[in-house]
């Protein structure tokens, strides 16, 4: 593989300490700046004795479109004004100005926190009566993603983080907030991907693998890394426990032009697994307008496929039926314009057509370390893989 | 007595063939059971149907002896002209005695002992009427079946003749005391005071003791009546009744001193009399057969023609002949010959002639400003008052009006259903809710159409009244007692159109309410986050906290409109335009429409003619 060894940034540039602190000045005064002509908006629309409205483009399917050209879902220019003197906005309107003001005071005290613990400090009872500003997260959550679209900020830009999910091992040395971590000697826990991996925050220091492989459970990339797969094959091995998080996707694309290295995913074959592989591909829905920060559009879909069930001799005890829901799933992802390639029809189609979905663990009906010995090197030994 | 033939089977001989059909033995011959046959003396007539004269128990025996007396009283001063003062007073005089125990011996063999819970009362129902003349008194008051009301079809309260004596009959022979008179008819003339007890044997006045009194009043009537009682409250109750009469009658001024000695005074809120009905004879529509007959056999000699013209309004020389002509009788017969087939057949073309509908007239409703003069009477806070008087319109050859008034909101109960009133001839009926036709109109109204609650088949739930009052000079009772209207077609399908013309009223103020509610909502809501936005932004830009509230506070009015006010709220819903369920009900046809024919022209305003039908 092209880039072998060592990573392209090396040495004083690439750790993110002393050096990055004033890049990260800049980048708080700029999203401080953004911050504070939202409110001075406000006021001034106030002041005319008008509405005061916040344009926040609208996150739904109808207002994302594929992007044939760099292969990723984008958002739309549609914008929903979310007005104060709206009964039916009032609340979410003061609500974003509430994360606004709390973000403002994170970036003033140079502290970052989680999604969750953003939800507490925005979170009181309005005087004068029992209504809270925010009842339980799943209020603030949407708001916190309204303001990173509304000022267009990034999520770290405003000091936020959400819990971290992803686990990492491999040949790979990388400095996170000035702690050199070498990634091969991460036991059987494996590195927790962080929520932020931004440049100012992580930087890959040596890189010595070939490839990369995502596994979506952590039990499969536990039983891969029990039989020591990334040392045999020279890889970096990755789970994101499910529907990635942010950090794992943006970490996993800057690997991807950073590192340049090959990408390999490898999930249940059923349409969850799926569209697990088509976020990591193409970005998703409502994260549409952080797709080009974190969409890896050439990242390659090595399993499980609907075809392996013959060409590794599955044994009935692999199946599971297919579920009503399950179906109905999979006709969507169809429809989807980045499945409409004649391959991918065939894939989904085999999946329908089979009536039965596979988890990766069902290899292990073959057994323990068939997955590890030989169904995977034999899948990239035949360069058995979608893209 | 020996056993009877009927009974002899089933009891002593159940398994024996029945024998020969035998003669069965003579028990009486005509000449003894002519001993046993006399005259039923009226006591002995009234305690067996007591029931049907408002006197089943101590506490509707109360109601129904203040209701006769304030409803004649009524009935006199509206006839004279003269705008009605009442002074209702009940006293409690003691514990209830036994009947029979008085100086009387003319009740002995009335009713008995007084049930439980029951007490002595003394009723006075004073007026400012006519007065009455004083050969006259003993006869109205001390003898049943004598009035003035009975024989002429005229819309008034009274309709039998029947009441106010019969609670002087009732007191009579509870407490053996007799009824006390006073009487004046005009300034400057004695006044009268006189103690009457019924002969109840021959159903004749009989005239205890007399005598000439001074009386302040220039003229007017006083009665008092002792007898056995139950005061109650609640819907059936004195003070309900006295109520509702205010609420029907907004020229009457009332004083009321109940029991325990609290007075309650409701001063007149119009002096505008209501217009004198007008008497009219029987239409041919409504007769009766057996009243028909009475009338052409007291016609005296004259040919059935004449005598049509004559008892009958509405009909011509020329109607009364195509009438004979139906019924294939002789125009030129004499009237008092006419009987059997020839009487049916002239009864039936006389129900189915074409003929001009009864004159309006007759029928004299309250009008929607009174209504509600009087609604404000006993509902002084509510918040909202409507009223709807429907043009009159014909039942059965009568005429008759329905009006309909509520209040609602205010200090009304929120959570309870509606309460309703229910008039006919102004006077209050308080039993038989169920069976009347009145609630029926009530309930089959669908008040959901009216943004109110309405459980299935139930009343609305809502901080409200409605009185539904029926004029007519003839109310189809359903029995006797006089306390239900029957469920008579037009009369029903007049009541409803009557409530939903006035529940469409109450709709749009509803609505206007809880638009106004609406906007106090977002008002207060704007309110409770304006804080809380500026303190966001205040934060943001570094700036007191109050320098940016006062601009978003001097916006609100530009998004927050009331309800009295052009528009619909920016970001609001227009208010639901949805039309009540009953709205697509067609204007009501003309009474006349009512037979598939005539109907030229539409229901013409009361004091004028209705159409041909």
């Amino acid at each position: 593989m092209a880039a072998k060894k060592t990573a392209p940034k090396k040495s004083a540039p690439s750790t993110p300490s002393a050096s990055s602190a004033s890049k990260r000045s800049d980048r708080d005064a700029l999203t401080l700046g953004k911050i504070e002509k939202l409110a001075r908006q406000a006021l001034a629309q106030a002041t005319k004795g008008g509405n005061p409205a916040l344009d926040i483009r609208t996150r739904t399917l109808s207002n994302v479109s594929f992007n044939e050209k760099k292969r990723i879902i984008e958002l739309g220019d549609r914008t929903q004004s979310r007005e104060f003197f709206n009964v039916a906005m009032a609340r979410k309107f003061m609500q974003t100005m509430l994360v606004a003001s709390g973000c403002k005071t994170l970036i003033g005290e140079d502290k970052t926190v989680s999604i969750r613990q953003m939800f507490y400090m925005t979170k009181h009872t309005l005087p004068g009566s029992s209504e809270n500003t925010f009842d339980d997260q799943s209020e603030s959550d949407p708001i916190i993603e309204d303001l990173e679209v509304g000022i267009d900020a990034l999520r770290e830009e405003l000091h936020l983080f959400a819990n971290r999910r992803g686990l990492v091992v491999g040949k790979l040395v990388v400095n996170d907030a000035g702690d050199e971590i070498d990634l091969a000697r991460m036991g059987r826990g494996g590195w927790g991907i962080p929520s932020i991996c931004e440049p100012g925050h992580l930087a890959f220091v040596r890189n010595a693998a070939e490839f990369i492989l995502l596994v979506e459970k952590q039990a499969v990339w536990h039983r891969l890394n029990e039989d020591r797969f990334w040392e045999k094959h020279n890889c970096i091995l990755l789970t994101s426990e499910g529907q990635a998080a942010r950090g794992a996707r943006r970490l996993l694309q800057r690997m991807a032009t950073e590192l340049k290295l090959p990408i390999y995913v490898l999930v249940d074959n059923d349409p969850w697994g799926l569209y697990i592989y088509s976020v990591l591909k193409q970005g998703s829905i409502n994260l549409a307008y952080e797709s080009m920060r974190m969409a890896v559009p050439n990242v390659r879909f090595l399993g499980m496929s609907a075809f392996d069930y013959k060409k590794f001799a599955m044994p009935p005890a692999a199946e599971i039926k297919l579920t009503k829901e399950d179906i109905t799933r999979a006709e969507q992802m169809k429809a989807y314009p980045w499945f409409k390639d004649a391959k991918w029809q065939r894939e989904i189609q085999a999946t329908i057509d089979n009536g039965f979905k596979m988890e990766v663990d069902a290899l292990l009906t073959k057994r323990i370390s068939f997955i590890t010995d030989e169904y995977i090197p034999k899948k990239l030994r035949d360069r058995d893989y979608l893209q | 007595m020996p056993k009877s033939k009927k009974d002899a089977p089933s009891l002593e001989q159940p398994e024996q063939p029945e024998p020969e059909p035998a003669q069965p033995k003579r028990r009486a011959t005509a000449e003894s059971m002519a001993t046993r046959q006399r005259e039923i003396s009226v006591s002995e007539f009234f305690t067996k149907n007591r029931h049907l004269l408002g006197f089943d128990n101590p506490a509707k025996a109360l109601l129904t002896t203040i209701k006769e007396a304030v409803d004649n009283s009524l009935d006199a001063c509206e006839e004279a002209g003269i705008l009605p003062d009442i002074l209702v007073e009940i006293h409690e005089t003691g514990a209830a005695a036994k009947a029979g125990d008085g100086t009387t011996g003319a009740g002995a063999g009335g009713t008995s002992g007084a049930p439980a819970g029951s007490s002595r009362f003394r009723v006075v129902v004073e007026d400012n009427g006519p007065g009455i003349v004083k050969a006259q008194i003993p006869k109205i008051f001390a003898k049943l079946l004598y009035g003035s009301k009975f024989h002429r079809l005229k819309q008034s309260r009274g309709q039998q003749g029947i009441g106010i004596s019969a609670a002087g009959l009732y007191g009579q022979l509870t407490t053996g005391k007799p009824v006390v008179i006073t009487s004046k008819t005009a300034k400057g003339r004695p006044a009268f005071r006189i103690h009457l007890r019924i002969d109840t044997k021959r159903n004749q006045p009989d005239v205890f003791s007399e005598e000439t009194v001074d009386w302040a009043k220039d003229h007017g009537t006083r009665v008092e009546i002792e007898l056995v009682a139950a005061y109650r409250g609640g819907r059936t109750g004195v003070q309900e009744y006295l109520e509702q009469t205010v609420v029907a009658n907004p020229h009457m001024a009332l004083a009321y001193v109940s029991p325990k000695g609290e007075r309650l005074e409701f001063p007149r809120v119009t002096s505008d009399l209501p217009r004198e009905a007008q008497e009219i004879k029987p239409h041919p529509h409504g007769v009766e057969l057996g009243m028909l007959h009475t009338m052409l056999s007291d016609s005296g000699g004259e040919s059935v023609k004449d005598a049509l013209v004559e008892s009958f309004s509405r009909v011509s020389p020329a109607v009364a002949a195509q009438i004979c002509k139906m019924a294939r009788v002789s125009p030129k017969t004499a009237a008092d010959r006419i009987q059997g087939e020839d009487l049916e057949r002239l009864h039936k073309a006389l129900g189915e002639v074409k003929v001009m509908a009864p004159p309006a007239t007759a029928v004299v409703p309250i009008g929607e400003e009174l209504l509600i003069a009087g609604l404000k009477r006993r509902y002084s806070n509510a918040e909202f008052y409507a009223s709807t008087t429907r043009p009159p319109s014909v039942y059965r050859g009568n005429p008759f009006v329905v009006e309909v008034g509520l209040a609602f909101g205010g200090d009304l109960p929120l959570d309870e259903a509606a309460d309703i009133m229910r008039f006919a001839n102004r006077v209050p009926l308080q039993y038989q809710p169920k069976a009347c036709a009145i609630s029926e109109s009530v309930y089959q109204t669908n008040w959901r159409g009216y943004d109110l609650q309405q459980p299935k088949g139930g009343l609305p739930v809502a901080p409200m009244a409605v009185a539904v009052h029926l004029a007519s000079v003839w109310v189809p009772f359903t029995s006797e007692a006089k306390e239900a209207v029957a469920h008579y077609d037009e009369l029903l399908r007049e009541m409803k159109l009557a409530v939903q013309e006035c529940g469409r009223k109450l709709a749009a103020h509803v609505r206007a309410r809880a638009h106004a509610q609406r906007e106090e909502k977002r008002r207060s809501l704007f309110e409770r986050y304006i804080p809380e936005v500026a303190a966001a932004i205040s934060a943001i830009l570094d700036l007191p906290k109050d320098k940016i509230e006062k601009p978003f506070f001097a916006a609100l009015p530009n998004f927050v409109r009331f309800a009295d006010e052009p528009g619909t709220p920016p970001d609001g819903a227009p208010p639901a335009a949805a039309a009540p369920n009953d709205a697509p009900t067609p204007p009501p046809p003309p009474a006349a429409a009512r037979g598939g024919k005539g109907g030229k022209g539409k229901a013409s305003p009361r004091g004028e003619q209705l159409e041909l039908i």
